[in-house]
């Protein structure tokens, strides 16, 4: 009796406990939301984090993109006859890349990369106390450090996830045609004829939300951050991995929201 | 520059007014009480010093004055107007009026000197970049340091530089009212007597009332008019700063004359 009521009282402290945070994730987003349209708007803040997440980020996510676009060819090859194949290679691989692979790697690579750095960058400027002077000095943090940054995830992560279409594409039909032998002029049309525009666009919304997830979730665990070293750390650990489940999560939902009839 | 800020100043009308005064200032974190009733009242263009252990709430203390954190009962009051009662662009306007040298210098090391120290006059949209440049430069010569040192980046500064920056950031405003916490930790006692002399040129040129924490007494007399003891989340001392050695109060003086036998008794695992 007393065990099982401990067990309903474990699961509803859970419960509650993931509401609080839910809450909190949701008023940082809101209030961080909320200064794009207030000004001042800081422009040096939103460039600096775009080409740190667009930009440099470009390496791996493209390196991610062709390899990927390289094993779907080989992989969706196997046990196809060769007539089947013809079609089935470059429709397989240009759906599985603009719909999904695309933006999830592409995400997961940058909550790796960016998610991490951000969680860093700002729980450091907490714990040292260099969030508190920006507010001495006539400076709204959540408008200088975090509205930015939002932003610019929510926008650089798209045109990453152009670039990777592209990449995992190229991937495949490198395969297809070195490797596998298929006709490089049958294989672009079947790639172009499978290909739809709601395929591509909803690759990029997709891409569109995580940014936005992993700007936020490395803002908020950096913001939140406590106690030194030790603190940042555990903020950078909890940025990548919520982030992470975050995209996986997510990329149900939106796949339901688009896809599902 | 700045002069419409501050009309309190020297008005012999309300010279008896604080400038700041603190009443029953209370806050907690958890069930750890920090502040437990602070009273403190802190006369224009005069220098208060605070000293007190480690932990025991002066960075708080000041952060609440500060509006960083938000005590849970008592009154701050600025130029006798309760500033927890105001609204919030009222209290920005208050915290306009207040320079903070953090406790590590807390320089933005993503920004060059120069911007660090221009950080609230860019801020304030007070100046173009040119002119703020110029004027960070300006304020850095008052703090002993070459132009070129705008230049560089925190990272690349000693401890002694680093302090120096962040008190030209903190002074570059020109504010009514400052605020030092532990200017001269973590330096040499010459480098130190070199800040405190700063800090004492800086406040004396801007008429701007001050109140610096340390644990330092030779720097506690040199900074201060008057000073205060915390402990226990109470001022149980305040008097003038020359009387810190001899005070004639048993914590006072264990603490100032650094006796390990006395009222305070350490928290020391056996
Ligand atoms: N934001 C905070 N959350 C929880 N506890 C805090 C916070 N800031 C300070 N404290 C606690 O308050 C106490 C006083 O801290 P502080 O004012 O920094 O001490 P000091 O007198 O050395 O400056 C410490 O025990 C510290 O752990
Ligand atoms: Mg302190």
């Amino acid at each position: 009796m007393n065990a099982a009521l401990d067990f309903v009282a474990a699961i509803g402290r859970g419960v509650l406990g993931a509401c609080l945070v839910t809450g909190r994730l949701a008023l940082f987003g809101l209030n961080g939301l909320s200064h794009w349209v207030r000004p001042p708007f800081y422009g040096r803040m939103f460039l600096r984090a775009l080409i740190e997440i667009g930009y440099f980020s470009l390496p791996v996510v493209a390196l991610t993109a062709v390899f990927t676009g390289m094993v779907l060819a080989l992989q969706s090859s196997t046990g196809l006859s060769r007539f089947a194949a013809d079609s089935a290679v470059a429709s397989l691989v240009v759906l599985s890349v603009t719909r999904e692979l695309g933006p999830v790697l592409a995400g997961l690579m940058v909550a790796g990369r960016v998610g991490a750095a951000m969680a860093a960058e700002i729980g450091t400027m907490r714990v040292t106390d260099q969030i508190d002077a920006l507010t001495t000095l006539s400076t709204n943090p959540m408008k200088y450090l975090v509205a930015p940054r939002l932003l610019a995830g929510l926008i650089a992560l798209p045109l990453l996830v152009v670039i990777a279409d592209i990449l995992g594409v190229l991937g495949g039909f490198i395969i297809a045609i070195l490797k596998l032998g298929f006709n490089s002029g049958i294989y672009l049309n079947n790639t172009l004829n499978f290909l739809e525009t709601q395929d591509v666009v909803s690759g990029l919304a997709k891409a569109a939300v995580f940014g936005f997830l992993i700007s936020l979730m490395g803002c908020y665990h950096g913001y939140n951050s406590r106690g030194g070293a030790q603190g940042v750390g555990a903020a950078t650990t909890s940025a990548v991995v919520a982030a992470s489940v975050l995209i996986l999560a997510f990329d149900y939902v939106l796949t339901e929201l688009f896809f599902a009839r | 520059m700045r002069d419409e800020a501050r009309p309190a100043n020297g008005s012999p009308a309300i010279a008896a007014v604080p400038k700041i005064r603190l009443r029953g200032l209370t806050k907690r974190f958890g069930d750890k009480l920090v502040l437990d009733g602070i009273d403190l009242d802190v006369m224009a263009r005069t220098s208060m010093v605070v000293i007190g252990g480690s932990g025991s709430g002066k960075s708080v203390l000041l952060k609440c004055i500060l509006g960083l954190i938000e005590p849970d009962a008592g009154s701050i009051e600025i130029d006798g107007q309760d500033v927890l009662k105001l609204d919030r662009e009222a209290r920005e306007a208050v915290r306009n009026r207040i320079g903070m040298l953090f406790q590590n210098g807390a320089l933005f090391d993503s920004l060059p000197v120069w911007e660090n120290v221009a950080f609230g006059l860019l801020a304030r949209h007070k100046a173009s970049r040119a002119e703020a440049r110029a004027r960070a430069i300006e304020v850095l010569a008052q703090v002993g340091l070459a132009a070129s040192v705008g230049d560089l980046w925190p990272a690349e500064l000693s401890g002694g530089m680093q302090k120096r920056v962040a008190l030209a950031r903190a002074i570059a405003a020109q504010p009514d009212i400052l605020f030092f916490d532990e200017p001269t930790t973590g330096l040499d006692p010459i480098m130190g007597a070199v800040i405190d002399g700063l800090i004492v040129d800086c406040v004396k040129r801007l008429g701007s009332t001050a109140v610096a924490i340390t644990h330092d007494m030779a720097s506690a007399r040199r900074i201060g008019d008057r000073a205060a003891m915390i402990h226990k989340g109470r001022i149980i001392w305040e008097g003038p700063a020359t009387a810190l050695m001899d005070s004639g109060n048993p914590v006072v003086d264990q603490f100032t004359h650094g006796r390990r036998e006395g009222p305070i008794q350490m928290e020391l695992r056996r």
